[in-house]
């Protein structure tokens, strides 16, 4: 059982916390390769979707993971709800929490957004991504992603290339591999780095690290977070970080490429990358991460509710 | 926690399962149909143990797999989770005559547990159950159709199955809590 229940970031959780979510996922996977795909174990409970930032695929994750436990989801989202009336978060928390909801996942464009929402409810609170800051949950189904290929993280390689500025799977995913030991190199321009990155490992070009790197981690370009623009054109992107064949073909045996999706095509990864056949379409895990995705969150609301 | 008795070791064990074997051939006019499934952790041995008996008895092939109740547990809530074991039913169970195999029987919750999660795989032909030790104290309807051994307990004692698969020992020996 988790002892802390809410998942806010990375950083508070234990090895051991960590680890029992791992061992736990493996039956989760399998439940959903069934024809039923759907326990009872929490039958009766009600969790909360509450989205006041479009998503998809985190939502659905959620959603599926929710269903196949047997626990009743309702889903909220900002552009549909009262948000739009001008009302508050807390006030819109308080008429949910009246519905007496079990647990709330909350994805919201503030970091530290769910933080407050945390230190505020009674029920334990799940970060499906909040701003800049954190997604823990995508960190963990990256890190089952990873155990599921290697089997393990000690001295593994990863070299997380991208946008670091506007990316919360980078911080969430930096902290928690370093967590289990393996190795992680940042490849980005000076110009998408935070300030705080002067004591990682960087490099500004993906070919310096394409042939040792075991995990090419490419991150979303996020247009949708750029107020002013960050970077100056597509085919200097192309240039410096984007993974096309000629690279993919550098990378070393049995190395694989996960991104958090969705992938702008022809930015961070090209078109033909994405639609390869053959032996190196074994290294793209990148669909395998959104099926491993619902199998962490299933155990993760199963530790947290059951 | 003490040990009170030792009340079965391992030749004794071997003459249980093999005396077993021949009752479920015979209850079942021969092996055809019949499909062994065991409760994590330590049903999933003991139906191999069965199952390989009655492959050398009768020459013939028979399936085997493995069955975690976790997600179908009523006490939820109440207990510390153990992390959930793999369930592996890889064949299709629809009007197979399925054998359950499990250590010890005790309320009986664990068996309708097992059952909701076979039925969610198929609809079996038939349901039936085998268990090492029967200890009695049956908080639901349930029974056993094959026993390899009865035994009284009171409600602060247990009985602690050990099998070389899972322990490295075979023996059966009752507990006292203090």
């Amino acid at each position: 059982m988790l002892r802390k229940k809410s998942i806010v970031d990375v950083d508070s959780l234990k090895l051991e916390d960590i680890e029992l979510v791992l061992a736990n996922a493996d039956s989760f996977l399998e439940i959903s390769g069934r024809d039923v795909k759907k326990v009872p174990i929490l039958r009766g409970k009600t969790i909360a979707n509450l989205f006041f930032e479009p998503s998809t695929r985190t939502k659905t994750s959620f959603e599926i993971a929710a269903k196949r436990l047997s626990a009743d989801i309702i889903n909220f989202s900002s552009s549909t709800s009262s948000v739009v009336k001008g009302e508050s978060i807390i006030d819109t928390l308080k008429t949910i929490l009246s519905m007496k909801v079990d647990m709330i996942v909350m994805r919201h464009s503030d970091s530290g957004a769910v933080k407050i929402v945390d230190s505020f409810v009674e029920v334990p609170v799940v970060n499906a991504g909040d701003g800049k800051n954190q997604h823990p949950t995508q960190a963990l189904l990256d890190l089952y992603t990873i155990k599921k290929v290697f089997g393990k993280f000690k001295g593994l390689k990863v070299a997380i290339v991208g946008d670091f500025i506007n990316s919360r799977v980078a911080g969430s995913n930096i902290s928690l591999f370093k967590k289990m030991g393996i190795k992680v190199t940042i490849v980005s321009p000076t110009i998408l780095l935070p300030e705080d990155f002067s004591k990682m490992d960087v490099r500004h070009c993906i070919d310096d690290v394409i042939e040792e790197s075991d995990i090419i981690y490419v991150l979303r370009m996020q247009f949708e977070r750029q107020n002013r623009k960050f970077y100056p054109s597509v085919m200097e992107y192309n240039q410096f970080l984007s993974l096309d064949m000629k690279r993919l073909r550098r990378m070393k045996p049995g190395s694989i490429v996960m991104h958090p999706g969705p992938v702008n095509r022809g930015i961070e990864i090209t078109d033909e990358v994405m639609e390869i056949g053959g032996k190196l379409k074994e290294k793209i895990v990148i669909e395998q991460q959104v099926t491993y995705g619902v199998a962490i969150r299933m155990a993760l609301i199963y530790l947290i509710l059951g | 926690m003490k040990e009170k008795a030792y009340i079965l070791g391992e030749n004794d064990i071997d003459r249980i399962i093999r005396r077993i074997s021949h009752e479920i051939l015979e209850k079942n006019k021969g092996p055809e149909n019949l499909i062994f499934i065991g409760l994590q952790k330590r049903g999933v041995p003991l139906s191999k143990r069965i199952a390989g008996n009655i492959e050398k008895f009768e020459g013939i092939k028979i399936k085997t797999g493995k069955l975690d109740i976790t997600f179908y547990r009523d006490d939820i809530g109440h207990n510390i989770k153990p992390v959930a074991q793999i369930t592996d039913i890889s064949f299709d169970i629809d009007e197979k005559n399925i054998v359950l195999v499990d250590d010890v029987l005790y309320t009986g919750r664990t068996i309708r547990a097992a059952m909701d999660a076979l039925i969610d795989f198929g609809r079996p032909k038939s349901i039936q159950l085998v268990v090492l030790i029967d200890r009695g104290h049956r908080e639901l309807p349930i029974r056993a159709d094959y026993v390899g051994k009865n035994l009284p307990t009171s409600h602060n004692e247990s009985v602690e199955v050990k099998l070389k698969e899972t322990d490295g020992i075979d023996s059966v020996t009752v507990i006292e809590r203090e």
